[in-house]
């Protein structure tokens, strides 16, 4: 938005998590993905007359547990309410949801923005979020003037989690939806699956002047499957509004969808009295209490989450705020620190791990590779074990991280363990005092005249005599014992000999 | 409280009911008689109530996560307008 620095950007999100819960919301039909068409949809699913629901236990539990991660208010008592509107993958005409008393009130969520060093922390607040069913599948593409319906989805669990409009920029919205992503995986009430739609993300856009208190008129951008996506469809809807405005327009309230093809947004529908849902509490269900006891149970059953975890990494192993909010910023990511680190502490029993090592490697060079393949850290080649194996050489001094580098990639390309790699390869470290000394030796005296230039005061030729040096040595002596050998033949610059 | 016409079209509207033009000066005057009576409802001074989701002094009983249902498609889809490859058809409903 560099060009158009007088406005500012509103963003506010709703995320719809699918529950992993074994069956659905209120009825006992199996939620897994991928069935035949209509195998996993019973006759409560269709909607068909006579039938009643009832309310699945574990859904309830999930909600809850979401609730209490973010430090919000979980309702005792909760209501569900009909939704009321008409589309043929929602058979019975309504959507049992919750609006005027939502199981989660309030809470909040921090992000972590910038890099390394400049890295800072923001809150953004989330309003709500509520329990309510999904709907099933229309494909439209398939028969010719016919809608094809499949309700294996029709209630499936899930919670509707809508944050305030606090975000101010496409990367913020990210964050905060990639750290909603951690939380309910490392509450395992949800898979994360963007792309099979088990986590959804729809972004409320508007742009104001920077100063104004008021906000613009929001569009909704819907059917964003990645975080990529996410960041590209506000971009666009950001600059898309303040053209319109600047072309003297002015922006309608409706929904969009995202084209991830075209990289654009474009018109679903317009709101208005469109969405006229005629809530009211549905009559079938009756309130949802959960005992404080029951809640007391479940808040001391939460496992460690992304922010409790990144303290305890910076307090424990001394790493920095960032580097710990990258790791803690999926629970695998995290779990594959942690295994790097025990393995590596398991290698060598008699020192402390080096845990800032294993945090360089980690959101280094695997983090570079992930990127650069699109694999999941739980898909990666190398895997922790493997990973401290290598760190143990390069603790023990078998490797210059140079060398350390060439053998991961090796180990990257499945050529093996990183032992086999180094006596295959010939890259053992030269760590012999003498035989560094040999080559600085021969290296001096093949070149006179630098030396003399050196000693005259050129300092910077040390840098010539160390890749001469390393050159000599194939690129394996110890790069620390080669400094200190070449500092103590040359004397210090200036000086005559 | 009562309805317009242009307001009784809109719901009949949003309920997916047909109603013919010559319908509507009656059924106006129906359901504005039903809206009279229920206005009733407004006279108890009910500022001091807690509001009620259900008249049932009772809560939500749960059922435990488990699945309890076969798959019964052929049966549930048999008394459908029409079936392909396992789908619902229904006319054509995309947006434009």
């Amino acid at each position: 938005m560099s060009t158009h620095s007088r406005w500012e950007a509103v963003i506010g999100l709703e995320i719809h998590a699918q529950l992993a819960t074994k069956s659905k919301i209120f009825s006992g039909a199996a939620t897994t993905f991928g069935a035949e068409p209509n195998a996993q949809a019973c006759a409560v699913d269709l909607g068909l007359p006579g039938v009643l629901p009832v309310l699945n236990a574990e859904a309830v539990h999930m909600a809850a547990l979401f609730g209490l991660a973010i430090d919000a208010e979980v309702a005792l008592e909760s209501t569900f309410d009909r939704k009321n509107y008409f589309y043929p993958d929602l058979p019975k005409g309504y959507q049992i949801s919750q609006l005027a008393q939502p199981i989660v009130n309030g809470g909040q969520v921090v992000i972590t923005l910038g890099e390394g060093e400049a890295a800072e922390q923001k809150t953004v607040r989330v309003t709500r979020a509520h329990l309510e069913e999904d709907a099933g599948k229309s494909l439209h593409e398939v028969f010719a003037g016919m809608t094809g319906i499949d309700l294996n989805r029709a209630g499936t669990p899930l919670i509707e989690i809508v944050s305030e409009p606090d975000m101010r920029s496409a990367v913020e919205a990210v964050a905060y939806a990639r750290k909603v992503h951690a939380i309910v995986q490392y509450l395992g009430i949800c898979d994360g699956n963007m792309q099979e739609g088990s986590f959804r993300v729809d972004a409320n856009v508007s742009v104001r002047p920077k100063g104004q208190i008021s906000l613009g008129t929001r569009t909704e951008v819907k059917n964003v499957n990645s975080f990529r996506f996410l960041e590209r469809a506000i971009l666009f809807e950001i600059e898309r509004q303040i053209e319109l405005i600047e072309d003297g327009g002015t922006v309608q309230q409706q929904t969009r969808l995202y084209d991830p093809d075209k990289d654009e947004t474009r018109m679903m529908r317009t709101k208005e009295a469109a969405d006229d849902y005629r809530y009211f509490p549905d009559p079938d269900l009756l309130p949802v209490v959960i005992e404080p006891a029951t809640l007391a149970i479940w808040r001391d059953s939460l496992p460690e989450l992304p922010d409790a975890k990144a303290r305890r990494y910076q307090s424990e192993y001394g790493l920095t705020p960032y580097d710990a909010a990258v790791l803690t910023s999926s629970k695998e990511t995290a779990a594959y620190f942690e295994q790097t680190l025990a393995a590596l502490a398991d290698r060598l029993p008699d020192q402390v791990a080096d845990a800032k090592l294993c945090a360089n490697w980690v959101t280094g060079a695997i983090a570079a590779q992930l990127n650069k393949t699109g694999l999941a850290i739980g898909d990666s080649p190398v895997t922790a074990p493997s990973l401290a194996l290598l760190l143990v050489r390069i603790v023990d001094n078998t490797l210059s991280n140079k060398l350390a580098r060439e053998v991961f990639e090796a180990m990257w390309a499945g050529e093996g363990e990183p032992d086999a790699i180094i006596d295959a390869r010939g890259l053992k470290q030269i760590t012999d005092s003498s035989a560094i000394e040999a080559l600085v030796d021969a290296i001096l005296a093949e070149n006179p005249d630098k030396v003399a230039e050196y000693r005259s005061g050129k300092d910077k030729l040390f840098g010539f005599f160390v890749g001469q040096a390393m050159k000599a040595a194939g690129g394996k002596a110890n790069p620390q014992q080669l400094n200190e050998i070449l500092q103590a033949r040359l004397g210090p610059p200036g000086e005559q000999a | 409280m009562s309805l317009n016409a242009n307001q009784l079209k809109h719901v009949a509207h949003l309920s997916r009911i047909a109603i013919d033009e010559a319908q509507v000066p009656a059924m106006l005057q129906d359901l504005n008689a039903i809206l009279a009576f229920a206005e009733q409802l407004q006279d108890p001074r009910l500022d001091k109530l807690m509001p009620m989701a259900h008249p049932l002094d009772q809560t939500q009983p749960l059922r435990p996560d488990r699945v309890t249902e076969r798959d019964e498609r052929v049966v549930l889809q048999a008394g459908a307008p029409a079936v392909a490859q396992g789908l619902f058809l229904v006319p054509q409903v995309i947006e434009s």
